[in-house]
């Protein structure tokens, strides 16, 4: 798999701390929801870093969005997240797996399970299955610390007004005073209220730090969920 | 402490295509599963890949300098379609 | 080769002859883990000196705390680029445990809970160069950190620091140990840039 570059076009930030870069990728070949690149930095004395990010973008978008999330003393994520501008120019390689990936093709009850910036890859099956406007009915659980801390917001209260397509937000750390939705991490009790039941067989997408990742897949199992239809992405440090 | 699939490009690199659906047998337990969902120990000074039953080392793959040496000792079968 | 404008990496500066050949300074200490780091109870632990020896020794934790204490400052290099300069240790010296100890061993392998082993020769933990390391910046080594103890054998490459030491085997062959048998050097002096085998 070859080194090439891409342009970024734009840099926005969704939330305090994630930021969206969208790229232009000449001989880009496509992708499938799920997959992610590998991002490769090289500083002047000849220095490299390398990071793999999901591709937030759907196959359906034009060019390609990567969503970075900040980490407090990172190496890589602050220079993606503060200093890129449109214009510089991001070497990069992909798209990169073949696991964790959900086409149409695959059909559902398709059950998204997201914990913090794991939304990411989620969203481009979200995205993807939109665009594609087809009837797979869609279930998304979205955990986040805070209501600010919920990337792409607007845009899944807007897929949750199409018929088939539920999306549920837990905030774990702070509510707004008035919030009515669920309150805390995801525990065995909530997948039960939100999931499909395991006669209805869903393919689960499960993705986000280590910890929420174990504990979100071992509540489907102990649910009779079938592992085979369970997929996991784990997120974390990289770097050493 | 991450998955197969934080390997996906180290892998494709090695294997020259994509591996994280290919189902590995573990040397030590037997147990058998996909790459993507081994346990993977990204930061040491090389890629240790763990069962994730028993915790056996399925495979090492250390960068020597742009070249790949990988071992996979741990490993008594590997599905390759 | 592409470079990317304004990105730096997160290094320090520092004095150039305390950097050896390829490193990095940082004023991180990264966990680097080649599998799940064992939790051991104190009361459960134990460190022995065996194999070579005209009999096995072993102390317990309260044992261990009880014998003499070094406290050095010294600089580590780990073969994944970075060194980190002047960082404090407390621990036992290796020299102190072999004290007595009647051998014909000319090399030591470690040995740790998880599994991880790594061999040097036996001139290399003693005269003043290795030590068992119970506690880092005046702390109990944190268990990420190789704690309860740790091999700290700062003149060569870090992976021969092994995290969650139990003991040394001595012996009159060289075996290698976990990293040493996936292709990192032997002996792993950072001086020399001995990162493989074969450099």
């Amino acid at each position: 798999m070859k080194w090439r570059f891409a342009t970024v076009a734009d840099v926005h930030p969704e939330t305090g701390r994630t930021t969206s870069i969208a790229l232009r990728v000449p001989g880009w070949g496509g992708h499938l929801a799920g997959q992610h690149v590998d991002v490769r930095l090289t500083a002047e004395d000849g220095y490299q870093a390398q990071r793999s990010y999901s591709i937030a973008s759907a196959p359906d978008d034009d060019g390609l969005v990567l969503t970075v999330e900040e980490i407090d003393d990172g190496e890589v994520s602050p220079y993606l997240v503060e200093e890129l501008q449109p214009g510089d120019e991001l070497e990069l390689r992909g798209p990169i797996g073949g696991y964790f990936v959900w086409e149409e093709s695959k059909g559902g009850p398709l059950l998204l399970v997201a914990g913090g910036s794991g939304i990411a890859p989620l969203r481009a099956m979200l995205r993807h299955r939109l665009a594609r406007n087809g009837d797979v009915p869609v279930r998304l659980l979205y955990s986040a610390r805070k209501l600010d801390e919920v990337i792409y917001r607007d845009e899944l209260t807007r897929a949750a007004e199409n018929d088939g397509i539920d999306v549920h937000l837990t905030l774990t750390r702070e509510r707004p005073d008035g919030w009515q939705g669920y309150a805390r991490r995801i525990d065995r009790d909530l997948i039960a209220e939100v999931a499909w039941p395991p006669a209805e067989r869903p393919l689960a997408y499960v993705c986000g730090p280590t910890p929420f990742v174990e504990a979100a897949a071992d509540a489907l199992v102990s649910l009779g969920h079938d592992p085979g239809r369970i997929r996991t992405e784990r997120f974390g440090p990289t770097g050493s | 402490m991450l998955d197969g699939n934080a390997i996906a490009g180290t892998l494709d690199d090695i294997f020259g295509r994509e591996m994280t659906l290919t189902m590995s047998t573990c040397g030590h337990c037997a147990s058998r599963g996909p790459l993507a969902e081994t346990v993977v120990y990204l930061r040491a000074p090389g890629v240790v890949v763990r069962c994730r039953m028993c915790q056996a080392v399925l495979m090492v793959v250390v960068d020597r300098r742009g070249t790949y040496c990988v071992d996979l000792r741990g490993i008594s079968a590997l599905a390759l379609g | 080769m592409h470079i990317s404008r304004g990105f730096h990496g997160r290094r320090a500066e520092a004095d150039p002859a305390r950097v050896p050949p390829g490193q990095y300074v940082t004023d991180d200490f990264p966990v680097l883990s080649a599998g799940p780091t064992p939790r051991v109870p104190l009361d459960q632990w134990s460190f022995s000196m065996r194999g070579e020896v005209d009999e096995e020794r072993r102390w317990s934790w309260e044992e261990f705390q009880a014998l003499p204490r070094d406290d050095v400052t010294v600089d580590i290099h780990c073969v994944t680029k970075w060194s980190k300069l002047d960082t404090s240790w407390g621990g036992v010296s290796v020299d102190t445990l072999l004290d007595g100890v009647d051998t014909e061993a000319t090399h030591v392998l470690a040995f740790c809970d998880g599994g991880y082993t790594t061999n040097l020769p036996l001139a290399d933990v003693t005269g003043g160069r290795a030590w068992v390391a119970f506690a880092y910046d005046g702390q109990p080594l944190d268990p990420e950190h190789g704690g309860p103890a740790r091999l700290l054998v700062p003149h060569l490459y870090f992976w021969k620091s092994a995290k969650w030491v139990r003991g040394l085997e001595l012996r009159s062959d060289d075996e290698p140990g976990f990293w040493e048998s996936y292709g990192y050097h032997n002996y792993g002096d950072p001086w020399r840039e001995q990162r493989y085998a074969g450099d």
